[in-house]
């Protein structure tokens, strides 16, 4: 059970978060213009870190925002939670 | 009374109240103070249940959580019962009734107990290996066997009529344990001011300082006892500190999150339980954590130490300083440390006959053991015990000399008559909680224990979990590490009074005169597990420690190896030739002791397990004999019989009268999401497979969302209600998700699109009236809506009044009839619907619910998501070609439709089937095949989806999808059943009005 800083709200319980997966993944813009495996690799493949992941999390029981979050997998230990669309501080 | 074995003077318990109680079956005396466990001692009772496997006598070894052996189950009123509980926590009350488990008849007389004559056949991995084969002998012979005989406690089978409570607790400081490492933590941390918790699994606090000796151990002067009270009245007396007893923590997860169980009512007479929380579920957020969990005596594993009246020494000196009991007459003692001669001396102190001490070391410099040579206590050095006799109570030990390394014995052997014989093996710090926590162990090899190393959290370990001994350094860590870890300058002088002790020494098993292999030494005393089985599951090849201790069970039972899993861990040390700190040990789980499903659920029973969601329409349907279906957390109505109906009888009737006459519909549940924004239209191009932009104001569209690997993901028909503002309907199910997945795209993929999503689900609701006569209910009801079909044609909407209040009026369909939905503020539902049913009443208006809406879709071949799909099927599956733009540059799923995979021709596809039989109903999830074999494997080629008998063509109709199944139109297929084989032919999904006539009928 975590606790939560979201980007918008502050501090909250592991319980009013969902988790959304990998982040910084970007949508093609062209999927069109994509081979299958080219389009198979953003649709299927995803990184499983032990160690420093960056994923989506959702404030799905607060402001219902999407953040991005650097969590240590190993330890549970999040570095940083930031806003979509910003980077993540390395 | 017989109290025989209670010593005249002492104790804390009180003797001017005497407490009755059953255990199985006879009645006992007790004092107020005792448990369960001292009571039956003082009673001379040892023996109190049988062992997993062999159904060996047992009794009770310890004192505390970690008894092995003394498992009893509780006889409640009512059918009420407790199973599994320790009789060493038991606080007993008056009315209090026990009984032994896992024997049969009697603890006495156990007939299971031929198993120990079968031992040496019933070795680790016995099970594993005789019920293998054959196959069927597994489902009637040896399960039946295998659950009679195996089992601990029975379950109960009435509701349990206890209240159970939650509570989050949120603190500064929380300390876990008040032995004298938690109390001088506590007292320091308020120095500070901070605000503490501090919890303790007993009832009396002290830990094992509650019942040391008085003439060895002083602090500031003081007994230990009168230490403890004034430490726990002047914590008491502060109000920055909560203090809790009888609360266990269960769980020590991340963040410094805490579960912990406190019993509040278990220790009272049955009259004063009544109205009262019994358990309190205690959910605490922690700034800081301290651990203070003390540790846990060791037994020494030799041949048959698991007799009756086979004890741990500090249990022993617990029963006869607190409880003021001796647990025997004769006593022999069997150590490897000092703190054995600290039992010996309080048992002589107190006119208790110690015989011998038979002491694995060479000798000890200790104070302890020098005065017991002063007192006459025999001590034979350089010695085990080897073995030991007497069934259902120890009454021999047999006392060999140890060779020089320890690996054998060696001279005669010495017989010694005992009644009790005391096993000290050392202390083991108790690490659980923190390596539940994520803490990393270390060992010492000099001191042959696990102790906490690294912490990942705010946290520290004090005291002897943290493997500090001795009172002195326990009191000075607590302080000087909390101090530091608080950031406190006060500190105090804590004046210490001990004894000097002896080297601790080690041997994991003690060698036997026997050969090895015919020797009973019991590691796991619940689960029965020997010495023998750990070394036979190495010879057969289980290297890691996690195999070994699943294929032996070693420290799976109920009190998780608490006793004994080091000389688990240091005998596969020794065979592996591996040290004990590259070994590691098994994981510490949680809960640290069992908790009851009564306190995890709280008051989260009957109706609050759940949220049940009704529409505002269902007062009404349920006044109408309405029988409901749960949908997701709905309650939908399902069918509403009349005069007796059957189900069957009841939705033939409301789907013949929906086509007939008309028929109304309770739809509220259907998500609904409204749309504004600037890029509105743009938003619905994207999620959607077809086009948007161009629907008109006022026009309704149905649509199909896609996930973006090209799966049906829900459906349902949107309303453009303004140039940039549309009304989204979704699945009853899926309503949270499909928002939840819009909400993500837009914030996520899309922030420069200019929308905005509000979730307006329960804020309509949603009738729908189908059928030829439809047309004119409305009219009666609504104001102000010109009904003609060219000003109000299918798929477009009016807003309109209802008497005063504003409505919206969709013209769409899921039946296939002439259909009108009203939505209006969910308040005025149910009064709207008895409009309808007042208006309709001269048209035959008949209610109807989801099976029939179900059946009356399916004529018209009418997708279900979540019945005709199930997360591998896309819109070309599903034959719907004609909702996939091909124009749009791009939707969600668009690209994964020309995968390879999705274009495969022989993917299932939706079909209709028609059974050769028009009577014969086919069953839904029923698999079809081509070519029937005489008995199974077939080649499955599809299953069926829906299927009913459809009462407007007298046939039985069904869905399906089958592979290839766009080119199998007319071909004959087969649906095997259990008893026969259905001949089906497959059809065209629109079963009734192709042509879409009675959309304007």
């Amino acid at each position: 059970m975590f606790i939560i800083k979201c980007p918008y709200c502050g501090e909250r319980d592991h319980s009013e978060f969902s988790y959304g997966g990998e982040a910084h993944l970007v949508r093609p813009k062209q999927p069109t213009e994509l081979s299958d495996d080219q389009w198979a690799e953003y649709l299927f493949m995803r990184k499983n870190i032990k160690g420093l992941q960056y994923e989506r999390w959702n404030h799905s029981h607060g402001c219902r925002r999407w953040f991005n979050m650097a969590r240590d997998t190993s330890n549970d230990k999040i570095h940083s939670v930031y806003k979509i669309g910003e980077k993540a501080n390395k | 009374m017989s109290n025989k074995y209670r010593l005249s003077s002492g104790g804390q318990i009180n003797r001017s109240e005497t407490i009755s109680f059953k255990f199985n079956g006879k009645t006992f005396y007790g004092y107020k103070g005792d448990t369960l466990a001292s009571a039956l001692l003082a009673n001379g009772i040892h023996l109190v249940g049988r062992s997993f496997k062999y159904h060996r006598p047992r009794g009770i070894f310890t004192s505390g959580v970690e008894e092995p052996n003394a498992l009893v189950q509780i006889i409640k009123d009512q059918g009420k019962t407790d199973p599994n509980l320790r009789a060493t926590q038991i606080e007993i009350y008056e009315g209090l009734n026990a009984i032994s488990q896992n024997c049969w008849p009697s603890v006495n007389f156990d007939l299971g107990s031929i198993n120990n004559l079968f031992s040496p056949i019933i070795p680790a991995g016995f099970y594993y290996k005789t019920f293998m084969w054959p196959a069927n002998l597994w489902e009637n012979v040896y399960e039946y066997f295998i659950r009679k005989a195996a089992g601990l406690g029975k379950s109960p089978t009435k509701k349990d009529p206890d209240i159970y409570d939650h509570c989050y607790y949120h603190c500064e400081v929380l300390i876990v344990g008040a032995g004298p490492a938690g109390l001088v933590a506590a007292k320091t941390a308020l120095k500070a001011g901070k605000k503490v918790l501090l919890v303790d699994e007993r009832s009396n606090f002290g830990g094992n300082l509650n019942f040391s000796n008085n003439d060895y151990n002083k602090v500031n002067e003081l007994s230990p006892l009168e230490w403890i009270r004034k430490t726990c009245l002047e914590l008491q007396g502060n109000k920055h500190i909560k203090i809790l007893d009888r609360t266990s923590v269960a769980a020590y997860h991340n963040y410094n999150y805490l579960i912990m169980v406190q019993n509040l009512t278990d220790h009272l007479p049955d009259k004063d339980k009544k109205g009262k929380i019994r358990q309190r579920l205690w959910k605490v957020r922690a700034k800081k954590v301290i651990l203070a969990t003390g540790s846990i005596e060791r037994p020494m594993i030799f041949d048959c130490n698991d007799r009756p009246g086979i004890m741990l020494s500090s249990a022993v000196r617990k029963y006869a300083n607190t409880y003021s009991v001796k647990c025997g007459n004769n006593i022999s003692i069997f150590t490897n440390n000092d703190d054995a001669y600290e039992t010996a001396i309080t048992l002589h102190n107190k006119g208790v006959k110690v015989k011998s001490i038979i002491d694995i070391r060479e000798k000890s410099d200790g104070t302890l053991p020098k005065k017991c040579n002063v007192l006459g206590i025999k001590i034979h050095w350089k010695s085990a015990v080897i073995y030991t006799e007497g069934y259902k109570k120890i009454n021999k030990i047999y006392v060999m000399k140890l060779s020089k390394d320890n690996t054998s014995v060696v001279g005669n052997k010495l017989k010694i008559d005992c009644d009790l014989l005391c096993v000290s093996g050392g202390y083991t710090p108790a690490v659980h909680l923190f390596t539940q926590s994520g803490g990393k162990l270390d060992y010492d090899e000099k001191k042959h224990y696990f102790f906490p190393k690294k912490s990942t959290l705010s946290q520290i370990s004090v005291g002897s979990c943290n493997g500090t001994f001795g009172l002195k350094n326990i009191i000075s860590e607590a302080q000087e590490k909390t101090r530091e870890f608080l950031d406190i300058k006060e500190t105090e002088q804590f004046n210490v009074l001990e004894t000097k002790s002896g080297t601790f020494e080690n041997i994991w098993l003690i060698p036997s005169s026997k050969i090895s292999g015919k020797t009973k030494s019991f590691v796991d005393y619940q689960n029965d597990s020997t010495a023998n089985d750990i070394k036979l599951a190495l010879r057969e090849g289980f290297k890691s420690i996690e195999h070994v201790k699943r294929y032996t069970t070693t420290g799976m039972a109920t009190d998780q190896g608490k006793i004994a899993n080091m000389h688990a861990l240091g005998i596969i040390s020794e065979i592996t030739n591996t040290k004990l700190g590259e070994l590691g040990t098994t994981t510490f789980r949680p809960p640290y002791s069992p908790i009851t499903f009564g306190a995890l659920v709280g008051r989260n029973v009957g109706q609050f397990f759940d949220i049940t969601r009704k529409t505002p329409i269902h007062d009404w349907h349920e006044k109408n004999n309405a029988k409901f279906e749960d949908v997701g957390q709905w309650k939908r109505a399902w069918y509403y019989p009349s005069n007796n109906e059957s189900m069957y009888d009841a939705v033939q009737r409301e789907s013949k009268a929906a086509r007939t006459n008309a028929g109304i519909l309770d739809a509220s549940t259907l998500g609904k999401i409204d749309i504004q924004g600037r890029d509105a239209s743009e938003f619905l191009n994207r999620v959607y497979t077809n086009a948007w932009s161009k629907l008109a104001i006022g026009k309704c569209r149905y649509g199909l969302m896609l996930n973006d690997d090209g799966m049906v993901y829900d459906d349902g028909v949107t309303t453009r209600l303004s140039e940039n503002h549309y009304i989204m309907t979704t699945t009853t199910g899926g309503a949270a998700t499909v928002m939840g997945k819009l909400e993500d795209f837009l914030q996520t993929e899309w922030p420069e699109l200019k929308v905005y999503l509000t979730s307006v689900t329960d804020h309509f609701a949603t009738i729908s009236v189908c059928g030829p006569h439809s047309k004119k209910i409305l009219e009666k009801v609504t104001k102000n809506i010109d009904y003609s079909d060219s000003n109000f044609p299918h798929m477009s909407f009016k807003n309109g009044l209802i008497d005063k209040i504003n409505c919206r009026v969709m013209r769409i369909s899921f039946t296939g009839e002439l259909s009108y939905e009203i939505n209006i503020q969910a308040n005025y539902g149910q009064s709207v619907w008895a409009k309808c049913m007042v208006a309709g009443k001269e048209y035959g208006i008949t209610p109807y619910g989801t099976e029939a809406m179900h059946l009356l879709r399916a004529e018209k071949g009418f997708i279900i998501v979540g019945q005709e799909t199930d997360g591998t099927v896309t819109p070309v599956d599903l034959q719907m070609d004609w909702i996939v733009s091909k124009k749009k540059y791009d939707f969600i799923g668009k690209r994964s439709l020309y995968r390879s995979d999705t274009m495969r021709e022989d993917r299932k596809q939706y079909v209709g089937l028609l059974t050769k039989d028009p009577k014969e109903i086919l069953e839904e999830g029923a698999q079809i095949v081509a070519e029937v074999q005489n008995k199974p494997p077939m080649d499955m080629i599809g299953h069926v989806t829906s299927s009913y008998y459809s009462p407007n063509l007298n046939k039985s109709i069904a869905l399906a999808v089958v592979k290839n199944g766009k080119k199998l139109k007319g071909t004959k297929l087969y649906v095997p059943m259990p008893n026969k084989t259905i001949e089906v032919t497959v059809s065209d999904t629109i079963f009734l009005d192709k042509e879409g006539k009675r959309l304007n009928a």
